[in-house]
């Protein structure tokens, strides 16, 4: 058998991490690979902006053309909101679950490069690799979330600017999208061609769309409709976002618990992606 | 001091009932080019997949540097470097970049990250592209780029799915050289092909898989002797180990196999 300082060429044993993990060393690594694949992800985005703007279109169209038909004829129960103010933050919402939910697509994509395989026969830890990719999407969302508010100052929707309520819609804007995108990988790991994903996305965004509160309360909704929407992260996502973004905005289940909810909806599905994504290179 | 850098033994892959690999042996010594060679479907990317720790064998085991693939996955993931088959680089990165984030993903400190990549980049004869997008480089650029990626961090095993499936021969030749110029600096190289001639020119052994077992395995001048004809070329030593030449063996890899290897091709343009 090998020796120790044998079987390691010395650039290896500088580097690698020792057996008996010291986890504080253990969460620095697995940090810096986590950002390190988000960062790949942003270097392509910069070299190739263009889908940003693309992506653009469609709220625009929610808030300009449904947004201001409902309002006139205020046929959504809203409280003492205007229709387009109650709609704002759900757009928001939509959008973010748009860049996140075709993520998987990528991921078929690179697996059918080769790109996956790759990724992991280095020794990042699969945890990273999943998470890291999660945050991009979330990079990407925040530039939804702009776009949306020049749209809301557009059409005068009483926006809140109050500092900490931005750096909190930041926070729900980059979970939401990596915990979207997650889901989005997780199912592209099962299908694991681009033909049947392109088929499930259509058929799981648009329930988890409509089985929320974005476009309109949860009241109105039948009993069945109202039980799916309490498991839907997106309804404490959009309850986050109103809450926030929304100057007098109330929160109908608490900020505390959309956060936890979402946080805890983001660690299950990560752990379940890091034990799936290895899958799709066999 | 044990010279063997790479174990095999009794390695099996079962997929429901097909087996893909069933129980094979070898090893491989320091320094060696060894070449696996086979019609589509004969089980090489399977075991190249186990050896690169993305598929768990069903039974039998692999060592790389002495560790296990299963149990020190982790350990051989840091001593192998591994070029898949399909032109893997981001197109949508430039070459540098590309260079960049796997210097990062194997710890090279980053003083001397920017070094090696120039150094890794003036190797392959990529430095007047290294700030391009890698979508506008050529296969056999793209080809080099990924052994410089798969190179930086110093590898104890290059391992080689079908490195120049696409490639037009100029390209074919200096991917050659390059993968020879690492041999030789002690680098064990692990290569699959179908090309009969490219095992010949490259390799100091051969193992010719069908069907998921090796069916010969030796130097190239060892196994044209075993088949009593010291001049022949490969091909009839595949054809006479395999009962077939390799042309019509190609016909038998799965749809996935073929349209992979047209995928990368159209790729290449």
């Amino acid at each position: 058998m090998y020796q120790e300082q044998d079987a390691l060429p010395k650039d290896s044993a500088d580097f690698a991490l020792s057996d008996n993990i010291n986890p504080l060393k253990w969460i620095a690594n697995f940090i810096s690979k986590t950002l390190v694949i988000t960062e790949l992800e942003v270097r392509k985005l910069s070299h190739d902006p263009t889908e940003l703007f693309t992506r653009a279109l469609q709220p625009a169209l929610w808030m300009l053309v449904f947004g201001e038909v409902f309002t006139r004829v205020r046929a959504i129960p809203t409280g003492n909101m205007t229709y387009l103010d109650f709609m704002a933050p759900g757009i928001l919402a939509q959008s973010v679950l748009f860049v996140a939910i075709f993520y998987g697509i990528s991921i078929i994509w690179e697996r059918d490069l080769g790109i996956v395989h790759k990724f992991l026969a280095s020794p990042t830890p699969r945890t990273a690799l999943v998470l890291g990719k999660a945050l991009s999407a979330g990079v990407r969302a925040i530039s939804q979330a702009v776009i949306i508010y020049l749209l809301s100052l557009m059409l005068s929707v009483k926006l809140s600017w109050a500092p900490a309520n931005l750096i909190e819609i930041l926070f729900v804007v980059i979970i939401s999208a990596a915990l979207f995108s997650t889901f989005s990988l997780i199912i592209a790991c099962i299908v694991k061609t681009r033909e049947r994903f392109m088929g499930i996305g259509q058929v799981l965004t648009m329930p988890l769309f409509f089985a929320s509160n974005a476009i309109y309360p949860i009241s109105i909704m039948p009993d069945w409709l109202k039980a799916i929407a309490h498991f839907n992260p997106l309804t404490y996502e959009v309850d986050a976002l109103r809450t926030l973004m929304i100057s007098g905005g109330n929160s109908q289940y608490g900020l505390p618990f959309d956060f936890a909810f979402l946080i805890f909806s983001m660690i299950i599905l990560t752990i379940i992606a890091a034990i799936v994504y290895p899958s799709i290179a066999r | 001091m044990n010279k063997k850098i790479l174990e095999v033994k009794n390695l099996t892959k079962k997929f429901g009932d097909v087996t893909a690999v069933n129980t094979i042996s070898f090893s491989i010594d320091r320094g060696e080019i060894f070449g696996v060679v086979g019609p589509n479907g004969a089980g090489k990317t399977t075991t190249i997949k186990i050896l690169t720790t993305l598929l768990p064998p069903t039974s039998g085991e692999a060592l790389i540097g002495g560790y296990n693939v299963v149990k020190n996955a982790t350990k051989v993931r840091r001593i192998i470097g591994y070029v898949p088959q399909m032109l893997s680089a981001d197109g949508n990165l430039t070459g540098y970049e590309n260079l960049l984030i796997f210097a990062k993903l194997y710890d090279i400190p980053s003083k001397e990250r920017k070094k090696r990549i120039i150094d890794s980049l003036h190797f392959m004869g990529l430095t007047d592209v290294a700030d391009k997008m890698v979508k506008s480089f050529s296969g056999g650029m793209i080809r080099r780029l990924e052994i410089a990626q798969a190179v930086l961090h110093n590898p104890k095993v290059l391992i080689l799915d079908e490195p120049t499936v696409g490639l037009d021969p100029g390209a074919r030749d200096s991917v050659w050289e390059y993968v020879k110029t690492l041999a030789g600096k002690g680098t064990t190289v692990l290569m699959t092909t179908h090309y009969m001639e490219e095992a010949d020119a490259m390799c100091s052994r051969v193992a010719i898989m069908n069907r998921g077992n090796i069916a010969a395995l030796g130097s190239p001048h060892d196994l044209k002797i075993s088949i009593g004809d010291d001049g022949a070329s490969l091909n009839k030593v595949f054809e006479y180990y395999i009962g077939k030449n390799l042309d019509s063996g190609v016909s038998e890899g799965n749809f996935k196999d073929v349209s992979r290897t047209r995928r990368t091709t159209k790729r290449l343009g």
